[in-house]
């Protein structure tokens, strides 16, 4: 079968430009002479990579990757807006791409003059348009305000009508990039099933998105680009799979990074022994719990007279590593090491987890479980268990303490960690109560819907 | 190049209908509409003819001038013959120079043909164009000017000697605009001083010897110089073999001018 779209080796490289070569205007390129030096970048900057991918007629192909990985780049070499600094893009049969709907609508004419332009622009005929205009304005959903001048559209409206033209130019090639986001339900379906029909007739299409459902759903093959290379390509399942997984350990180590800036600020400004903050500051994560509004005006910090130190925190997940992301339901430990230079006999150890809003999802303290302290002497560690993660989606904030019974702060980290729990669900709330559905005979569901990811 | 070149006339039915939007979307929301097609002209000649007339009167009584048809000389009527033409050229030119830059939604998204759109420029302030003719028709008929058939017959040579020449340089101030942004802001002089380098608000008679050899190098002075001959003055169109000329050279002006697009185009998606 031939190709319908065959990159080989298709580079990109763009012109970056320091800021004294932005300004740069003839004037300053004519009389310092540099005219043709000043042509010719010094900076660049490569969007696409020795990319090679081919997509034969008929398939759908999902492009997926990061903000700045080279998607765009790549749908407008083949879209042919622009062309490869090194290796070639074939395209074989027209092409029609929805990179930006409605570009070239003029505001000040009706939308009727602007469909049949816009026609045209696209390759159509005025005929061909006349043909398929009723049915291009009952796809937009517009008959009402069809006549009415394009600049008193909104937004959705302006989107639905440049959607329909370049669907109904009857591409061989459909280049797509994030566009579903145009309409209500009812016109994203509209939109689906128009691809599905696409597909149906053996139509080639490039999908550019960050809806994964949707690659894994509609596409025959998942491209994954990084830093403009190919980072990975073949079944929609695996690559997606890939790409989660490398999405979470990046969250993971910026989760790490932002958490280690925490604490090193926090060191940064040791309150001293001697006047404890905790004047100021609920001083111990029970009071914490209940007086959810200081969340608000408290911030990260870090005090206490540091006789037991709190040395490190760590998240261990299901796989016995510490790290920052988890998945709701997943068993973590919390494990606190702790130092005692000198024996102590009175001290609690207390633990409270936030959610972004600030509010206090749990808080407890070994002092609150009747648990009486006798000693801790040297390197100790008290681990902290929590069975099942059942949270719903989002960052989550811990404060990590230790203090003696009558609150006088020991060490006391003030919002220091940070962990995140992902979720294929996207309920609501703070707390995922272990759960299942059940249904009598007659009420049925249809298969599970796409999930949205 | 000369595979684009040559799909140049595919793009007609584009060309057309971007002219025709251009035309409506311009008084669109005005009461007047596309009758200000035909006042703004008469506007300006009425500007120009109390400047003229009144203000800082034209004594243009020389020797050697040729006989205009009317005893008075109806300096208006001379004027319009050649300002006419400059509108059309000056704000074809003045907006190429914004044309890529404004339309760089279409040429970084969709897959255009940007030479359309300087086209489209000339094309569009060329109607308008004609669409004043029929002010100057109407004077001249009031004036009772001679006109004869073999020296109208010229007249559409001399509109599309014009269309290539604008165009050209439209084309090229359209891609130059694109890297070099001052270029919108030196137009406007360059044309206004090309302006009064050309003789259109005195007859090229009236320029000194050394004036002369320096109007002739000046292109827009054929075309101005044709449109008064056959519009305005008496007798045959003796300026015919400049115009040819002038003809040739637009030819080669644009297929140079098509060349350096040609060669900037792949730049446009990035720079505008």
């Amino acid at each position: 079968m031939a190709n319908a779209i065959e990159l080989t080796n298709a580079s990109k490289v763009y012109r970056r430009f320091a800021h004294r070569r932005q300004f740069a205007t003839l004037k300053s390129a004519l009389l310092s002479r540099s005219l043709v030096r000043d042509l010719r970048p010094d900076e660049t900057f490569t969007a696409l990579n020795n990319v090679t991918v081919s997509v034969p007629r008929g398939q759908t192909l999902g492009v997926i990757g990061r903000n700045g990985s080279g998607k765009s780049t790549m749908l407008k070499l083949v879209a042919g807006i622009t062309k490869p600094t090194s290796g070639t893009v074939k395209v074989n049969g027209r092409i029609s791409a929805l990179i930006e709907l409605g570009a070239g609508f003029h505001p000040e004419i009706s939308g009727r003059e602007n469909v049949f332009i816009n026609g045209i622009m696209l390759g159509l005929t005025k005929r061909d348009i006349a043909a398929r205009f009723d049915e291009i304005v009952e796809f937009a959903e517009m008959k009402d305000f069809i006549d009415a001048p394009v600049k008193t559209y909104s937004s959705g409206m302006y989107m639905r009508l440049g959607f329909a033209v370049a669907i109904h130019v009857d591409p061989e090639v459909l280049l797509v990039d994030e566009v579903l986001a145009v309409g209500d339900e009812g016109f994203t379906h509209k939109c689906l099933d128009k691809f599905a029909e696409f597909k149906r007739r053996g139509k080639t299409i490039l999908l550019v998105t960050h809806s994964l459902g949707m690659v894994e759903r509609f596409c025959d093959d998942a491209l994954w680009l990084d830093g403009g290379r190919i980072k990975g390509s073949g079944d929609p399942k695996r690559i997606v799979g890939a790409y989660v997984t490398d999405v979470e350990k990046r969250e993971e180590r910026e989760l790490a990074a932002t958490d280690a800036k925490a604490r090193h600020d926090a060191n940064a400004v040791v309150v001293s022994p001697d006047e404890p903050a905790s004047a100021v500051l609920p001083d111990n994560p029970v009071d914490t719990a209940t007086a959810a509004g200081d969340m608000f005006r408290a911030a990260e910090g870090r005090w206490g007279s540091r006789e037991i130190e709190i040395a490190e925190v760590r998240f261990v997940g299901p796989d016995r590593e510490s790290g920052h992301v988890f998945h709701s339901g997943d068993r973590v430990d919390i494990q606190i090491r702790l130092r005692a230079p000198l024996p102590i006999d009175d001290f609690v150890v207390g633990i409270g987890i936030f959610n972004a809003d600030g509010t206090c999802c749990y808080g407890t303290n070994t002092y609150l479980e009747e648990l009486a302290p006798e000693t801790i002497s040297g390197d100790a560690e008290a681990t902290f268990t929590i069975e099942s993660l059942d949270l719903v989606e989002g960052t989550y904030k811990v404060d990590v303490a230790v203090h003696k019974v009558d609150g006088y702060p020991y060490d006391y980290h003030r919002l220091l960690h940070t962990f995140r729990v992902k979720s294929r669900v996207k309920d609501v709330g703070i707390y995922r109560p272990r759960h299942t559905w059940g249904f009598s005979k007659n009420m049925r569901f249809k298969e599970l819907r796409e999930p949205r990811s | 190049m000369l595979h684009n070149l040559a799909q140049l006339p595919r793009y007609r039915g584009l060309i057309q209908s971007l002219v025709a939007r251009e035309l409506k979307a311009r008084y669109r929301g005005s009461v007047l509409g596309f009758f200000w097609s035909f006042v703004n002209p008469l506007l300006l000649l009425l500007v120009y003819s109390i400047v003229f007339a009144y203000i800082m009167p034209a004594r243009f009584t020389g020797g050697e001038e040729p006989k205009p048809f009317a005893d008075a000389y109806p300096y208006g009527v001379f004027l319009f013959c050649g300002l006419l033409p400059w509108t059309w050229f000056a704000s074809s030119l003045n907006e190429s120079a914004g044309v890529l830059i404004s339309g760089g939604n279409l040429i970084k998204k969709v897959l255009f043909p940007a030479e359309v759109l300087p086209i489209v420029t000339a094309l569009a302030n060329m109607v308008h164009f004609l669409l004043g003719l029929p002010i100057l028709v109407l004077f001249l008929a009031y004036y009772r000017a001679p006109i004869t058939l073999g020296e109208l017959a010229w007249f559409p040579i001399i509109v599309l000697v014009q269309l290539i020449f604008t165009t050209s340089l439209g084309l090229l101030v359209a891609a130059l605009t694109v890297h070099f942004r001052d270029i919108r802001d030196i137009l406007s002089n360059v044309l206004s001083l090309w302006f009064f380098a050309t003789p259109i608000i005195y007859p090229w008679q009236h320029a000194p010897d050394l004036g002369k050899w320096f109007l002739n190098a000046n292109p827009f002075t054929h075309l101005a110089i044709s449109y008064q001959e056959v519009l305005f003055f008496k007798g045959p169109f003796g300026h015919w073999r400049w115009l040819l000329a002038l003809a040739a050279a637009s030819l080669g002006l644009f297929l140079f001018a098509y060349f350096v697009f040609d060669r900037l185009r792949d730049t446009f998606a990035e720079e505008v």
